[in-house]
């Protein structure tokens, strides 16, 4: 959300500014399973996003006094490298809302994560954020449930993330950096698919309830074809095991 | 979480399975809200929300500072929350938590989004505007801090006056003008406990709680949403809490208003 002085014209004829539909996603591609150190990994590009997700554990929970006796923990950190906007160099090191990204990311996976599995230990998340052009909490946490399948941490479902908005009294999927700039409303939602239960849930602008209800009706319908790249980067995966065993 | 929190938390859900609450309240109240303005002479505005026992302290501050690049014409706002250590046994000195970031984002995203302070208004010269800074203090800590802030920084925001500038520098001897608030917002934050929706949660009620939900709303839109903590809601939970919370929203207008 910026500011609406200046505001450039991000519709024209129906379209949106890269030739999209209201309704319509960016391109998404995703690859499992590409760093060789981690538990799991995943690499993201939705639209010109390039995010890099991975998982560590569960292992030994540190500090000790973090620990639970009674389930895992989960450890998230969302993180921007610096050369990762257009213009400026950004600060390294976690920023205030690097930080609010991480607490929320971190909720979004204990829903899902089998925790109680593993006692005093503790499942680390990290998402990289290598280009960012909005969107880029969706674009992460969509990432790393690939990576936490990856690394063969039983979850009840695998989550995605999607972000919408509205531009004039469009309602939009998908907001990318120059739409969510001069926005009226932009809101990310992580969804569980298996029945479609809301695990995260962020909004500013301006929305009625009744554009509320179309943004939701979009995000859902858009997750048919999020939740299909996730599998098939998973499928492709093992795929390629069998054929190289 | 100690022990006794954990044997807390599970009597409220008890509780909650039976359709009550441990004050008795409605699933839809509030606690008592009480509103003290001006407590606080030398800042620009002031406000204590006083929510059940949680207390909630917000200044308003006005600096003049170099208006930013990408909004030459109009002033800034800084909004910032902060958990002190004497609020609670559990809130300790350092850097802010996680927790304490995400109250102060969640009440700028509400009053920013929520066009609150006519920013344009505070130009001042050329490149130099206004900056407001408000600053949210958490006194006492027993649940749903979220709303608290809100009603205490959107109060003292309506508390506000705006000093005199002459050759480049503030006289805050003189504040005559009130600040231009164009809009005002209220939150209603909810607490999910089992299959239980609670408006308004108090600390007991939050260790008993698996998913919250914020919502601040000018009447005709949502400003601004967060949700919180590993639980979920379903959309139709969503879309019903929405209709709540506009509702609450011109009854709680007035109170903020004073």
């Amino acid at each position: 959300m910026g500011s609406s002085s200046n505001k450039p014209q991000l519709i024209v004829d129906g379209k949106r500014l890269d030739g999209r539909d209201f309704n319509e996603l960016r391109s998404l591609k995703i690859e499992a399973g590409i760093l060789a150190n981690a538990n799991g990994s995943a690499y993201l590009e939705w639209g010109n996003n390039k995010v890099l997700a991975a998982v560590y554990g569960p292992k030994e929970a540190t500090p000790r006094h973090l620990a639970d006796t009674s389930k895992a923990i989960i450890k998230c950190r969302y993180s921007m490298a610096p050369f990762s906007s257009m213009g400026d160099h950004g600060r390294s090191g976690p920023n205030r809302r690097a930080i609010e990204i991480s607490k929320v990311t971190k909720e979004v996976f204990e829903n899902v994560v089998m925790l109680e599995e593993f006692p005093g230990s503790e499942i680390e998340i990290f998402i990289e954020i290598l280009q960012s052009d909005g969107g880029t909490r969706a674009a992460g946490i969509t990432a790393a449930a690939v990576a936490l399948a990856n690394a063969g941490i039983h979850v009840k479902d695998m989550v995605y993330a999607v972000s919408a908005g509205r531009i004039d009294e469009h309602v939009v999927i998908d907001v990318n950096m120059i739409e969510d700039n001069y926005s009226d409303a932009d809101m990310p939602v992580a969804i569980s698919p298996k029945d479609n239960s809301v695990l995260l849930l962020q909004m500013d602008g301006g929305f009625t309830k009744e554009q509320f209800s179309e943004a939701m009706k979009m995000i859902l319908e858009s997750g048919k074809v999020i939740s299909k790249v996730q599998r098939t980067a998973l499928e492709r995966l093992y795929e390629n095991a069998e054929k190289g065993a | 979480m100690d022990a006794k929190d954990v044997i807390l938390g599970n009597y409220i859900k008890e509780l909650a399975k039976e359709g009550k609450r441990e004050d008795s309240r409605g699933s839809m109240d509030f606690r008592d809200l009480k509103i003290s303005r001006g407590v606080i002479d030398h800042a620009e505005g002031s406000a204590q929300a006083d929510l059940g026992a949680t207390k909630v302290l917000a200044g308003v501050k006005l600096v003049p500072e170099e208006a930013y690049e990408d909004t030459p014409d109009q002033g800034n706002l800084v909004v910032s929350a902060e958990l002190l250590p004497l609020a609670a046994a559990e809130y300790e000195t350092g850097p802010p938590s996680p927790e304490a970031i995400e109250l102060g984002r969640v009440v700028d995203r509400a009053i920013r989004a929520g066009n609150c302070i006519d920013l344009k208004s505070l130009l001042l010269e050329e490149g130099k505007a206004w900056t407001v800074y408000v600053d949210v203090y958490v006194l006492n800590f027993d649940g749903n801090l979220f709303d608290a802030s809100v009603i205490a920084a959107m109060s003292a925001i309506l508390d506000a006056k705006v000093p005199e500038y002459a050759d480049g520098k503030a006289d805050y001897t003189k504040r005559e003008k009130k600040l231009k608030v164009d809009n005002v917002i209220s939150s209603t934050t909810f607490a999910k406990i089992g299959n239980a929706i609670l408006l308004d949660p108090t600390g007991n009620e939050e260790l008993g709680m698996d998913a919250r939900l914020t919502i601040s709303t000018d009447g005709k839109m949502i400003r601004a949403m967060q949700k919180g903590l590993g639980g979920s809601f379903s959309v139709d939970e969503v879309e019903s809490l929405i209709a709540e919370s506009l509702k609450k929203h011109s009854h709680m207008e007035k109170k903020i208003r004073g």
